[in-house]
Protein backbone atom coordinates (compact mmCIF):
# COMPACT_ATOMS: atom_id res chain seq x y z
CA UNK A 1 0.00 0.00 0.00
CA UNK A 2 1.88 3.53 -1.26
CA UNK A 3 0.69 6.02 1.18
CA UNK A 4 0.44 9.71 0.53
CA UNK A 5 3.06 11.60 1.40
CA UNK A 6 3.07 15.17 3.57
CA UNK A 7 6.07 17.25 2.53
CA UNK A 8 6.74 20.81 4.50
CA UNK A 9 7.93 23.17 1.78
CA UNK A 10 11.46 25.28 4.00
CA UNK A 11 11.73 28.87 1.97
CA UNK A 12 15.35 29.84 2.77
CA UNK A 13 16.66 33.56 2.27
CA UNK A 14 19.96 33.80 3.13
CA UNK A 15 20.49 30.53 5.02
CA UNK A 16 17.26 31.29 7.21
CA UNK A 17 13.96 29.37 6.56
CA UNK A 18 11.24 32.21 5.82
CA UNK A 19 7.95 32.50 5.41
CA UNK A 20 5.64 35.15 3.60
CA UNK A 21 2.42 35.13 1.34
CA UNK A 22 3.23 35.69 -2.15
CA UNK A 23 6.67 36.06 -1.56
CA UNK A 24 6.40 39.23 -0.08
CA UNK A 25 6.43 39.99 4.36
CA UNK A 26 8.65 37.39 4.37
CA UNK A 27 9.23 36.15 8.68
CA UNK A 28 12.49 34.79 10.06
CA UNK A 29 11.74 31.50 11.58
CA UNK A 30 15.11 30.10 12.08
CA UNK A 31 17.84 27.64 10.65
CA UNK A 32 16.92 25.19 8.26
CA UNK A 33 19.08 21.99 9.63
CA UNK A 34 16.86 22.58 13.09
CA UNK A 35 13.80 22.87 11.48
CA UNK A 36 14.50 20.01 8.77
CA UNK A 37 15.61 18.07 11.62
CA UNK A 38 12.35 18.35 13.70
CA UNK A 39 10.11 17.74 10.89
CA UNK A 40 11.98 14.32 10.44
CA UNK A 41 11.82 13.41 13.61
CA UNK A 42 7.90 14.23 13.84
CA UNK A 43 7.38 12.08 11.03
CA UNK A 44 7.05 13.87 7.71
CA UNK A 45 7.77 11.92 4.59
CA UNK A 46 9.90 14.24 2.24
CA UNK A 47 11.00 17.80 2.73
CA UNK A 48 11.60 20.21 -0.39
CA UNK A 49 14.08 23.00 0.52
CA UNK A 50 14.00 25.85 -1.65
CA UNK A 51 17.14 28.39 -2.11
CA UNK A 52 14.82 31.24 -3.24
CA UNK A 53 16.21 34.45 -3.94
CA UNK A 54 19.37 32.41 -5.52
CA UNK A 55 17.90 32.96 -9.14
CA UNK A 56 17.35 36.41 -8.37
CA UNK A 57 20.80 37.13 -6.70
CA UNK A 58 22.35 35.52 -9.53
CA UNK A 59 23.96 33.08 -7.44
CA UNK A 60 23.93 29.14 -7.56
CA UNK A 61 22.36 27.03 -4.71
CA UNK A 62 23.61 27.16 -1.38
CA UNK A 63 25.55 23.84 -1.13
CA UNK A 64 26.65 24.25 1.94
CA UNK A 65 22.80 24.59 3.50
CA UNK A 66 22.08 21.64 1.34
CA UNK A 67 24.73 19.11 2.42
CA UNK A 68 23.90 20.27 5.88
CA UNK A 69 20.32 19.23 5.79
CA UNK A 70 21.17 15.99 3.98
CA UNK A 71 23.85 15.18 7.16
CA UNK A 72 20.69 15.93 9.31
CA UNK A 73 17.97 14.18 7.96
CA UNK A 74 17.46 10.67 6.86
CA UNK A 75 14.62 10.91 4.35
CA UNK A 76 14.62 12.24 0.86
CA UNK A 77 14.21 16.22 0.32
CA UNK A 78 14.31 18.00 -2.88
CA UNK A 79 16.35 21.42 -3.68
CA UNK A 80 15.41 24.30 -6.02
CA UNK A 81 16.91 28.05 -6.42
CA UNK A 82 19.72 28.78 -7.85
CA UNK A 83 19.94 26.11 -10.71
CA UNK A 84 21.15 26.64 -14.09
CA UNK A 85 22.60 23.59 -15.69
CA UNK A 86 23.08 20.17 -15.49
CA UNK A 87 26.42 21.13 -13.29
CA UNK A 88 24.38 22.79 -10.78
CA UNK A 89 21.91 19.45 -10.63
CA UNK A 90 24.87 17.20 -9.97
CA UNK A 91 26.48 19.29 -7.23
CA UNK A 92 22.89 19.64 -5.47
CA UNK A 93 22.42 16.02 -5.88
CA UNK A 94 26.51 15.35 -4.55
CA UNK A 95 25.41 17.23 -1.68
CA UNK A 96 22.80 14.90 -0.47
CA UNK A 97 19.71 15.79 -2.00
CA UNK A 98 17.46 13.19 -4.02
CA UNK A 99 15.70 15.71 -6.75
CA UNK A 100 16.13 18.97 -8.15
CA UNK A 101 13.09 20.89 -8.67
CA UNK A 102 12.81 23.28 -11.53
CA UNK A 103 10.70 25.87 -12.40
CA UNK A 104 10.92 29.55 -14.64
CA UNK A 105 14.59 28.09 -15.49
CA UNK A 106 12.60 24.69 -17.48
CA UNK A 107 10.08 27.20 -18.71
CA UNK A 108 12.84 29.74 -20.13
CA UNK A 109 14.81 26.23 -21.27
CA UNK A 110 12.67 23.38 -21.41
CA UNK A 111 15.51 21.28 -22.50
CA UNK A 112 17.06 21.33 -19.40
CA UNK A 113 14.30 18.35 -17.91
CA UNK A 114 15.76 16.48 -20.51
CA UNK A 115 19.44 17.01 -19.73
CA UNK A 116 18.50 15.85 -15.95
CA UNK A 117 16.71 13.03 -16.91
CA UNK A 118 19.00 12.12 -19.24
CA UNK A 119 22.24 12.80 -16.58
CA UNK A 120 20.33 11.31 -13.38
CA UNK A 121 17.08 9.93 -14.42
CA UNK A 122 13.46 11.08 -14.14
CA UNK A 123 12.83 10.21 -11.12
CA UNK A 124 15.41 13.55 -9.88
CA UNK A 125 13.51 15.92 -11.70
CA UNK A 126 10.86 17.70 -10.43
CA UNK A 127 9.19 20.43 -11.90
CA UNK A 128 7.56 22.92 -9.74
CA UNK A 129 4.91 25.37 -11.43
CA UNK A 130 2.43 28.00 -10.32
CA UNK A 131 -0.33 28.24 -12.08
CA UNK A 132 -2.70 30.81 -11.94
CA UNK A 133 -6.14 31.04 -12.73
CA UNK A 134 -7.20 33.31 -15.98
CA UNK A 135 -10.27 33.96 -18.41
CA UNK A 136 -8.01 33.81 -21.23
CA UNK A 137 -9.31 30.35 -22.50
CA UNK A 138 -8.21 31.19 -26.34
CA UNK A 139 -4.46 31.16 -24.74
CA UNK A 140 -4.86 28.52 -22.09
CA UNK A 141 -7.52 25.99 -22.50
CA UNK A 142 -8.07 24.56 -18.85
CA UNK A 143 -8.49 28.19 -17.30
CA UNK A 144 -4.88 28.29 -15.79
CA UNK A 145 -1.57 30.23 -16.96
CA UNK A 146 2.08 29.06 -15.91
CA UNK A 147 3.57 32.25 -14.25
CA UNK A 148 6.98 32.34 -13.93
CA UNK A 149 9.80 34.44 -11.60
CA UNK A 150 7.92 34.07 -8.32
CA UNK A 151 4.25 34.49 -9.71
CA UNK A 152 5.84 38.35 -10.72
CA UNK A 153 5.65 36.87 -14.40
CA UNK A 154 2.68 35.85 -16.74
CA UNK A 155 3.99 33.48 -19.54
CA UNK A 156 0.44 33.04 -21.79
CA UNK A 157 1.11 29.29 -21.31
CA UNK A 158 -1.55 26.59 -20.16
CA UNK A 159 -0.78 25.29 -17.35
CA UNK A 160 -2.13 21.04 -18.19
CA UNK A 161 -0.40 21.60 -21.81
CA UNK A 162 3.13 22.20 -19.99
CA UNK A 163 2.66 19.65 -17.25
CA UNK A 164 2.36 17.56 -20.34
CA UNK A 165 5.38 18.93 -22.47
CA UNK A 166 7.16 18.41 -19.48
CA UNK A 167 6.78 14.89 -18.25
CA UNK A 168 6.87 13.80 -21.87
CA UNK A 169 10.55 15.99 -21.70
CA UNK A 170 11.52 13.62 -18.35
CA UNK A 171 9.89 15.21 -15.84
CA UNK A 172 9.47 12.31 -12.98
CA UNK A 173 7.05 14.37 -10.43
CA UNK A 174 5.30 17.68 -10.66
CA UNK A 175 4.55 20.44 -7.94
CA UNK A 176 1.25 22.34 -8.69
CA UNK A 177 1.72 25.30 -6.48
CA UNK A 178 -1.20 27.50 -7.05
CA UNK A 179 -0.59 31.30 -6.76
CA UNK A 180 -4.19 31.91 -6.28
CA UNK A 181 -4.14 29.74 -3.02
CA UNK A 182 -0.82 29.79 -1.97
CA UNK A 183 -0.57 31.39 1.57
CA UNK A 184 -4.39 31.42 2.00
CA UNK A 185 -4.86 28.68 3.90
CA UNK A 186 -8.41 27.70 2.49
CA UNK A 187 -7.33 24.80 0.74
CA UNK A 188 -5.17 23.86 -2.55
CA UNK A 189 -6.40 24.82 -5.53
CA UNK A 190 -8.20 21.25 -5.49
CA UNK A 191 -9.24 21.95 -9.89
CA UNK A 192 -5.94 22.35 -11.29
CA UNK A 193 -4.47 19.84 -9.22
CA UNK A 194 -7.17 17.00 -10.30
CA UNK A 195 -6.23 18.41 -14.18
CA UNK A 196 -2.66 17.68 -13.66
CA UNK A 197 -2.77 14.56 -11.71
CA UNK A 198 -4.69 13.45 -14.75
CA UNK A 199 -3.02 14.56 -17.12
CA UNK A 200 0.59 13.30 -16.37
CA UNK A 201 1.05 9.44 -15.20
CA UNK A 202 3.86 10.90 -12.85
CA UNK A 203 3.40 11.71 -9.31
CA UNK A 204 1.88 15.40 -8.47
CA UNK A 205 2.25 17.30 -5.29
CA UNK A 206 -0.44 19.55 -4.63
CA UNK A 207 1.07 23.06 -3.08
CA UNK A 208 -0.38 26.41 -1.86
CA UNK A 209 -3.31 26.76 0.56
CA UNK A 210 -3.13 24.14 3.32
CA UNK A 211 -4.71 24.98 6.53
CA UNK A 212 -5.79 22.33 8.59
CA UNK A 213 -5.73 18.07 7.46
CA UNK A 214 -9.51 17.81 5.66
CA UNK A 215 -7.28 20.61 3.16
CA UNK A 216 -4.70 17.58 2.69
CA UNK A 217 -7.48 14.82 2.84
CA UNK A 218 -9.41 17.05 0.02
CA UNK A 219 -5.99 17.03 -2.23
CA UNK A 220 -5.65 13.29 -2.15
CA UNK A 221 -9.03 12.51 -2.65
CA UNK A 222 -10.64 14.95 -5.04
CA UNK A 223 -7.44 16.26 -6.14
CA UNK A 224 -6.01 13.12 -7.00
CA UNK A 225 -2.73 14.35 -5.72
CA UNK A 226 0.00 12.14 -4.66
CA UNK A 227 1.61 14.01 -2.22
CA UNK A 228 0.73 17.87 -0.63
CA UNK A 229 3.17 20.50 0.78
CA UNK A 230 2.65 21.86 3.85
CA UNK A 231 4.20 25.05 4.91
CA UNK A 232 2.58 27.60 7.37
CA UNK A 233 1.01 25.88 9.20
CA UNK A 234 3.53 23.97 10.30
CA UNK A 235 6.22 26.63 10.48
CA UNK A 236 3.76 28.92 12.87
CA UNK A 237 2.96 25.46 15.25
CA UNK A 238 -0.54 25.74 13.89
CA UNK A 239 -0.64 21.71 13.96
CA UNK A 240 1.98 19.08 13.70
CA UNK A 241 3.29 16.34 11.36
CA UNK A 242 2.23 13.87 13.97
CA UNK A 243 -1.06 15.38 14.16
CA UNK A 244 -2.35 15.87 10.58
CA UNK A 245 -0.83 12.24 10.15
CA UNK A 246 -3.61 11.06 13.39
CA UNK A 247 -6.38 13.20 11.87
CA UNK A 248 -5.97 11.95 8.09
CA UNK A 249 -5.51 8.36 9.62
CA UNK A 250 -8.79 8.92 11.58
CA UNK A 251 -10.54 10.31 7.88
CA UNK A 252 -9.41 7.06 6.50
CA UNK A 253 -6.06 8.02 4.10
CA UNK A 254 -3.30 5.83 3.94
CA UNK A 255 -0.76 7.57 5.47
CA UNK A 256 2.79 6.54 6.47
CA UNK A 257 3.29 6.03 10.82
CA UNK A 258 6.03 4.44 12.58
CA UNK A 259 5.31 1.31 14.05
CA UNK B 1 35.77 -0.65 7.15
CA UNK B 2 32.98 -0.41 4.65
CA UNK B 3 33.24 0.38 1.42
CA UNK B 4 30.03 2.34 -0.34
CA UNK B 5 30.57 1.80 -4.09
CA UNK B 6 31.44 4.90 -6.50
CA UNK B 7 29.99 3.87 -10.05
CA UNK B 8 28.96 7.36 -11.33
CA UNK B 9 24.93 5.93 -10.10
CA UNK B 10 24.14 7.70 -7.46
CA UNK B 11 23.43 9.70 -4.26
CA UNK B 12 26.55 7.99 -2.46
CA UNK B 13 26.50 10.66 0.45
CA UNK B 14 23.13 9.74 1.73
CA UNK B 15 24.12 6.16 2.80
CA UNK B 16 27.78 7.81 4.05
CA UNK B 17 25.68 10.07 6.18
CA UNK B 18 23.30 7.16 7.59
CA UNK B 19 26.38 5.04 8.36
CA UNK B 20 27.93 7.92 10.01
CA UNK B 21 24.71 8.62 12.27
CA UNK B 22 25.32 4.98 12.96
CA UNK B 23 28.93 5.17 13.84
CA UNK B 24 30.61 2.95 11.05
CA UNK B 25 33.40 4.00 9.56
CA UNK B 26 33.14 3.78 5.76
CA UNK B 27 34.68 5.25 2.45
CA UNK B 28 32.69 5.97 -0.91
CA UNK B 29 35.30 4.20 -3.48
CA UNK B 30 35.88 3.43 -7.35
CA UNK B 31 38.69 1.86 -6.47
CA UNK B 32 38.88 -2.01 -6.97
CA UNK B 33 42.26 -2.60 -4.54
CA UNK B 34 40.22 -0.53 -1.61
CA UNK B 35 36.66 -2.08 -2.73
CA UNK B 36 38.61 -5.86 -2.53
CA UNK B 37 39.63 -4.92 0.85
CA UNK B 38 36.47 -4.12 2.29
CA UNK B 39 34.68 -6.27 5.14
CA UNK B 40 31.52 -5.29 3.77
CA UNK B 41 29.98 -3.82 0.45
CA UNK B 42 27.28 -1.25 -0.14
CA UNK B 43 25.91 -1.03 -3.41
CA UNK B 44 23.72 1.95 -4.11
CA UNK B 45 22.72 3.28 -6.93
CA UNK B 46 20.14 5.20 -8.99
CA UNK B 47 19.59 5.95 -12.72
CA UNK B 48 19.75 4.30 -15.75
CA UNK B 49 20.92 0.23 -15.73
CA UNK B 50 22.62 0.19 -19.05
CA UNK B 51 24.56 3.26 -18.14
CA UNK B 52 25.50 1.88 -14.89
CA UNK B 53 26.90 -1.50 -16.56
CA UNK B 54 29.17 0.83 -18.51
CA UNK B 55 30.36 2.64 -15.57
CA UNK B 56 30.81 -0.63 -13.82
CA UNK B 57 32.74 -2.05 -16.45
CA UNK B 58 35.03 1.11 -17.19
CA UNK B 59 36.29 1.15 -13.92
CA UNK B 60 37.15 -2.96 -13.93
CA UNK B 61 34.38 -3.46 -10.95
CA UNK B 62 32.48 -6.12 -12.56
CA UNK B 63 34.67 -9.30 -11.44
CA UNK B 64 35.46 -7.80 -7.85
CA UNK B 65 32.27 -7.28 -7.33
CA UNK B 66 31.41 -11.08 -8.50
CA UNK B 67 34.35 -12.27 -6.30
CA UNK B 68 33.20 -10.55 -3.42
CA UNK B 69 29.78 -12.27 -3.48
CA UNK B 70 31.26 -15.78 -4.01
CA UNK B 71 34.25 -14.91 -1.23
CA UNK B 72 31.03 -14.29 1.04
CA UNK B 73 31.51 -10.59 1.66
CA UNK B 74 28.65 -9.06 3.17
CA UNK B 75 26.64 -7.72 0.21
CA UNK B 76 24.02 -5.04 0.21
CA UNK B 77 22.42 -3.47 -3.11
CA UNK B 78 19.86 -0.95 -2.66
CA UNK B 79 17.58 0.57 -5.57
CA UNK B 80 19.33 0.07 -8.82
CA UNK B 81 21.90 -1.99 -7.23
CA UNK B 82 19.58 -4.27 -6.18
CA UNK B 83 18.35 -4.58 -10.01
CA UNK B 84 21.51 -5.02 -10.98
CA UNK B 85 22.45 -8.12 -8.84
CA UNK B 86 20.29 -9.94 -10.85
CA UNK B 87 21.09 -11.42 -14.63
CA UNK B 88 19.15 -9.22 -17.02
CA UNK B 89 16.85 -6.16 -17.18
CA UNK B 90 14.28 -4.84 -19.35
CA UNK B 91 15.63 -1.07 -18.89
CA UNK B 92 17.17 0.42 -22.12
CA UNK B 93 16.14 -1.84 -23.74
CA UNK B 94 17.50 -4.67 -22.64
CA UNK B 95 20.54 -5.17 -20.74
CA UNK B 96 22.57 -8.33 -19.09
CA UNK B 97 23.36 -7.16 -15.67
CA UNK B 98 25.69 -9.24 -12.99
CA UNK B 99 23.59 -12.00 -12.46
CA UNK B 100 24.92 -12.50 -9.00
CA UNK B 101 21.22 -13.50 -8.39
CA UNK B 102 18.84 -15.43 -10.53
CA UNK B 103 15.90 -13.46 -11.97
CA UNK B 104 15.21 -10.63 -14.16
CA UNK B 105 13.97 -6.97 -13.99
CA UNK B 106 10.82 -5.59 -15.62
CA UNK B 107 9.00 -2.47 -15.63
CA UNK B 108 6.00 -1.82 -13.69
CA UNK B 109 2.48 -2.11 -16.12
CA UNK B 110 0.40 0.96 -14.74
CA UNK B 111 -2.83 -1.15 -14.24
CA UNK B 112 -5.33 1.66 -13.45
CA UNK B 113 -4.50 5.42 -14.22
CA UNK B 114 -4.37 5.86 -10.49
CA UNK B 115 -0.81 3.59 -10.96
CA UNK B 116 1.76 6.40 -11.42
CA UNK B 117 5.23 5.50 -12.65
CA UNK B 118 7.87 5.45 -11.30
CA UNK B 119 6.35 4.19 -7.50
CA UNK B 120 7.54 7.00 -5.98
CA UNK B 121 6.51 7.26 -2.12
CA UNK B 122 6.62 5.15 1.56
CA UNK B 123 5.09 1.52 1.11
CA UNK B 124 4.83 -1.42 3.68
CA UNK B 125 6.94 -4.12 2.83
CA UNK B 126 6.23 -7.71 4.36
CA UNK B 127 8.84 -9.82 5.50
CA UNK B 128 8.55 -13.18 4.32
CA UNK B 129 11.39 -15.85 6.01
CA UNK B 130 13.68 -14.58 8.85
CA UNK B 131 16.74 -13.78 8.38
CA UNK B 132 19.68 -12.70 10.43
CA UNK B 133 19.44 -8.96 9.33
CA UNK B 134 15.79 -9.17 10.08
CA UNK B 135 16.16 -9.81 14.03
CA UNK B 136 14.47 -7.74 16.14
CA UNK B 137 12.59 -5.59 12.58
CA UNK B 138 8.68 -5.76 12.77
CA UNK B 139 6.94 -7.94 10.70
CA UNK B 140 5.62 -5.05 8.57
CA UNK B 141 7.52 -1.44 8.18
CA UNK B 142 7.24 1.45 5.85
CA UNK B 143 10.26 2.32 3.45
CA UNK B 144 10.77 4.60 1.11
CA UNK B 145 10.72 3.93 -3.08
CA UNK B 146 11.69 5.39 -5.92
CA UNK B 147 11.78 2.88 -8.79
CA UNK B 148 10.19 1.88 -12.01
CA UNK B 149 11.23 -1.15 -12.44
CA UNK B 150 11.68 -4.19 -10.52
CA UNK B 151 13.23 -7.67 -10.05
CA UNK B 152 11.33 -11.03 -10.10
CA UNK B 153 13.79 -13.49 -8.95
CA UNK B 154 14.02 -16.82 -10.67
CA UNK B 155 14.17 -19.32 -7.84
CA UNK B 156 11.77 -19.58 -4.74
CA UNK B 157 13.03 -18.49 -1.33
CA UNK B 158 15.18 -15.10 -2.82
CA UNK B 159 12.70 -12.92 -1.92
CA UNK B 160 12.73 -11.65 1.56
CA UNK B 161 10.67 -8.87 1.43
CA UNK B 162 7.49 -8.16 -0.51
CA UNK B 163 5.28 -4.90 -1.20
CA UNK B 164 2.33 -4.09 -3.71
CA UNK B 165 2.43 -1.73 -6.52
CA UNK B 166 0.38 -1.06 -9.39
CA UNK B 167 -1.37 -4.58 -8.91
CA UNK B 168 1.76 -6.57 -8.48
CA UNK B 169 3.26 -8.24 -5.05
CA UNK B 170 6.96 -7.60 -6.11
CA UNK B 171 9.87 -7.97 -4.56
CA UNK B 172 10.97 -5.43 -2.14
CA UNK B 173 13.91 -7.16 -0.85
CA UNK B 174 16.12 -10.55 -1.56
CA UNK B 175 18.87 -12.31 -0.10
CA UNK B 176 21.19 -15.01 -0.74
CA UNK B 177 24.38 -16.37 1.09
CA UNK B 178 26.38 -12.89 2.12
CA UNK B 179 23.84 -10.67 -0.45
CA UNK B 180 21.10 -9.19 0.99
CA UNK B 181 19.52 -6.34 -1.48
CA UNK B 182 16.74 -3.51 -0.73
CA UNK B 183 14.56 -2.37 -3.60
CA UNK B 184 13.34 0.37 -1.08
CA UNK B 185 16.53 3.07 -0.11
CA UNK B 186 17.06 1.92 3.03
CA UNK B 187 19.79 5.30 3.65
CA UNK B 188 16.16 7.50 2.98
CA UNK B 189 13.95 5.49 5.06
CA UNK B 190 14.45 6.91 8.62
CA UNK B 191 14.29 5.20 11.74
CA UNK B 192 13.08 2.08 10.14
CA UNK B 193 16.17 2.28 7.48
CA UNK B 194 18.19 3.22 10.01
CA UNK B 195 17.46 0.09 12.28
CA UNK B 196 17.87 -1.97 9.00
CA UNK B 197 21.31 -0.58 8.02
CA UNK B 198 22.79 -1.47 11.49
CA UNK B 199 21.95 -4.70 11.37
CA UNK B 200 23.21 -5.35 8.23
CA UNK B 201 26.58 -3.63 9.22
CA UNK B 202 26.46 -6.13 12.52
CA UNK B 203 26.26 -8.80 10.24
CA UNK B 204 28.64 -11.71 9.53
CA UNK B 205 27.36 -12.71 5.92
CA UNK B 206 25.48 -16.11 7.40
CA UNK B 207 22.34 -16.52 6.83
CA UNK B 208 22.04 -19.24 9.82
CA UNK B 209 24.57 -19.99 12.52
CA UNK B 210 27.04 -22.24 11.11
CA UNK B 211 30.78 -22.62 9.63
CA UNK B 212 31.51 -20.04 7.34
CA UNK B 213 30.94 -21.55 3.70
CA UNK B 214 31.61 -19.02 0.52
CA UNK B 215 28.45 -19.68 -1.74
CA UNK B 216 29.32 -22.77 -4.23
CA UNK B 217 27.50 -21.28 -6.83
CA UNK B 218 27.75 -18.05 -8.31
CA UNK B 219 23.92 -17.57 -9.47
CA UNK B 220 22.13 -17.83 -6.53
Amino acid sequence: MLTRRIIPCLDVIRGRVTKGVRFRNNVDLGDPVEIARRYYEDGCDELVVYDITASAEGRPTDLDMVARVARAVRIPFAVGGGIADVADMARALEAGAEKISVNSLAVRRPGIIREGAHAFGSQCVVLGMDPVRTDDRAACPSGYEITIRGFRERTGRDAVEWARQAVDLGAGEIVVNSVDADGTRQGYDLTITRLIAEAVPVPVVASGGAGCAEHLRAAFVEGKADAAIVAGILHTGLTTIERLKRELVEMGVPVRVET
Amino acid sequence: MIAIVDYGAGNLTSVRWALDELGYPSRISSDPAEIVRADRIIFPGVGAAGAAMRHLRDRGLIEILRGAVAAGVPFLGICLGMQILFERTEEDGGVETLGVLAGDVRRFQPSYARDKIPHMGWNLVRWLRPHPVLEGISPTVFYYFVHSYYACPGRPGLTLGAAEYAGVEFCAAAACGSVVATQFHIEKSGRPGLALLDRFARWDGRERPGPARPSEERIC
